[in-house]
């Protein structure tokens, strides 16, 4: 048995690095420090056991060879192909994937315009107030989360991070802070806050807005009742970010799935600014998968913006409710899709999905999902974290590299994506013969 | 009745192991307040059948304290998102939360991942 210490867990967007593994056999057999998300997935479920096409309806078992040359045929056929996921793998495969899309003149779309795309519109806007969580885990007296609730999505943030955590300037712990949570539900997070406000569904945006005219001294204009909330429990808020000496919100997809979108966040920012005029505030979203903030650093690298990139011009353009995977299947516009580290089989709306379902699509994947049901071709790939190595950025875009415990037969996504390149790359060099 | 979804431990656990009964037992539910449970005359595990103008899934109904009453969960997965439109309002991102839904109970079936999926394929 070897134990190995400072594991990096590749699961969600806390990117913990404090975690121990134990190896046996080649095996991961326990997994200490994670929360039980995290070790779920260190821990290993089955997996997409060959890479396979499908044929007459049914996938057939094939070699890896052959899996990437139909993929590279479909990809280099298609007129509007479209290139989705990249953010539950490393930097290094999201950096061939964008060479690819330049190659084929395609869409390239990330998780985050499901997720906190929204939060990326708004950043453009208004920018962002914000810090490492290693200043939030030293510093923060209050924390506020917003439409987020990491006791069931980022276990670890809490401990590791915000509230409960111990720092240099906050040795004492959750008995120095304060934590207010805003939900619709009654979440096992809100049941841990000094104030819960348990906010109307969709009301997101009147709220920020009260906060707002508080936090500048224009509490008369405020009525009794906001989004559900009482004035007072608002004042109350507000009297505790006055108060705080470095105060942080926390927002989730509460705030971006809903109605008004990037104008919550817009506001929410605006709000943290607000509070500018009393103490030192910062905002911060709660990334979901753990390099979905990488593929956004990536892309933006490489062709200026950070999801929902048309490169069909030749040149990238940027308009995510033209080019973002949804907005695309919706219009039944694209013709292929290569699908990498995500799963729109079972978290894309079912009115895309009917679309996706219908066209060519090659998933890069370790394990079997909604996703693999209409996939064409099925090519699995070494768990980046456990079998692979390689840069991830956790939420605060702190670079972090995670390590390899084991090793496999399966083949890197970054050797994966690069086999169907090159492969692209001779299918173009013939035609252009 | 608005719809919202969102992420459980379990749903998080199973991530990585969506064909299993886990994650079936756990997504494909519907949480609600004792008073919804109590108005539609369901009792837990009793099945329940969910309509946007977008489409409709049958779900296994979930007593939750802590939803308030008119607001109906259903973990984020292939169930919910049978519910949810395209329409991104020009902003590339589909609306996931606060969805206007009716909800029934039913003797239909709640379908099986690779069933549901099925029915896209048509």
């Amino acid at each position: 048995m070897v134990e190995i210490t400072d594991v990096v867990c590749s699961l969600c967007g806390c990117v913990c690095d404090d975690i121990v593994v134990e190896v046996e056999d080649n095996k991961v057999t326990k997994v200490k420090g994670a929360c039980a998300v995290g070790k779920s997935k260190l821990m290993g479920h089955g997996r997409i056991e060959s890479p396979a096409i499908r044929e007459n309806g049914s996938l057939k078992d094939c070699s890896y060879d052959e899996a990437i040359k139909k993929a590279a045929e479909i990809l280099a056929a298609a007129r509007r192909p479209l290139l989705y996921g990249w953010s539950s793998t490393v930097c290094e495969a999201d950096k061939v994937g964008v060479e690819l899309a330049e190659e084929i003149g395609a869409v390239i779309d990330n998780t985050a315009s499901v997720c906190h795309g929204p939060s990326v519109l708004a950043i453009q806007d208004v920018g962002l107030p914000s810090c490492t969580l290693g200043e939030v885990k030293n510093r923060a007296d209050l924390v506020i989360y917003w439409g987020a609730n990491p006791a069931a999505a980022h276990a670890n943030h809490m401990k590791r991070y915000s509230y409960i955590s111990k720092g240099y300037w906050t040795e004492e712990g959750k008995k120095n802070k304060k934590l207010v949570v805003v939900d619709v539900r009654k979440t096992a997070t809100a049941k841990m806050a000094d104030v819960f406000l348990q906010i109307e569904q969709g009301k997101d945006y009147l709220v920020f807005s009260a906060l707002r005219a508080m936090l500048y001294g224009y509490e008369d204009v405020v009525p009794e009742e906001v989004g559900g909330i009482s004035k007072k429990d608002l004042l109350e808020t507000v009297r505790m970010m006055k108060e705080a000496k470095f105060g942080i919100i926390f927002f989730g997809m509460g705030v971006t799935h809903t109605g008004a979108r990037h104008n919550n966040i817009v506001n929410a920012i605006q709000t943290t600014r607000a509070a500018h005029t009393h103490t030192k505030f910062n905002i911060m979203p709660m990334r979901g998968h753990y390099n979905v903030a990488g593929i956004n650093q990536v892309c933006t690298w490489e062709t200026g913006y950070p999801f929902a990139v048309d490169l069909s011009r030749g040149y990238a353009w940027y308009n995510p409710g033209e080019h973002s995977a949804t907005d695309l299947l919706v219009r039944r516009e694209c013709d292929a899709a290569l699908i990498i580290a995500s799963d729109p089989g079972a978290h894309f709306p079912g009115e895309s999905i009917r679309h996706l379902a219908k066209i060519p699509v090659i998933q890069i994947d370790p394990f079997p999902n909604p996703t693999t049901e209409f996939a064409d071709v099925v090519i699995p790939a070494a768990i980046s974290g456990v079998e692979a190595e390689g840069n991830v950025y956790r939420m605060d875009n702190i670079p972090i590299r995670l390590r390899k415990l084991v090793d496999t037969e399966y083949m890197a996504d970054e050797e994966i994506m690069e086999g169907i390149l090159e492969e692209v790359r001779a299918i173009k060099g013939k035609e252009s013969e | 009745m608005k719809l919202i979804s969102g992420r459980t431990i379990v749903q998080g656990q199973n991530l990585d192991n969506k064909l299993s009964e886990e994650y079936f037992n756990e997504v494909a539910t519907c949480e609600m307040s004792k008073e919804d449970m109590e108005r539609l005359g369901v009792a837990a595990e009793e099945h329940v059948k969910v309509k946007t103008s977008f489409g409709e899934v049958v779900v296994k109904a979930k007593e939750k304290a802590g939803t308030p009453a008119g607001i109906i969960f259903i973990p984020m997965g292939p169930w919910a998102n049978a519910l949810v439109s395209g329409n991104t309002h020009g902003a590339g991102m589909p609306q996931y939360k606060g969805i206007d839904a009716e909800i029934e109970p039913t003797e239909e079936e709640v379908l099986h991942v690779k069933d549901l999926m099925k029915t896209y394929m048509k």
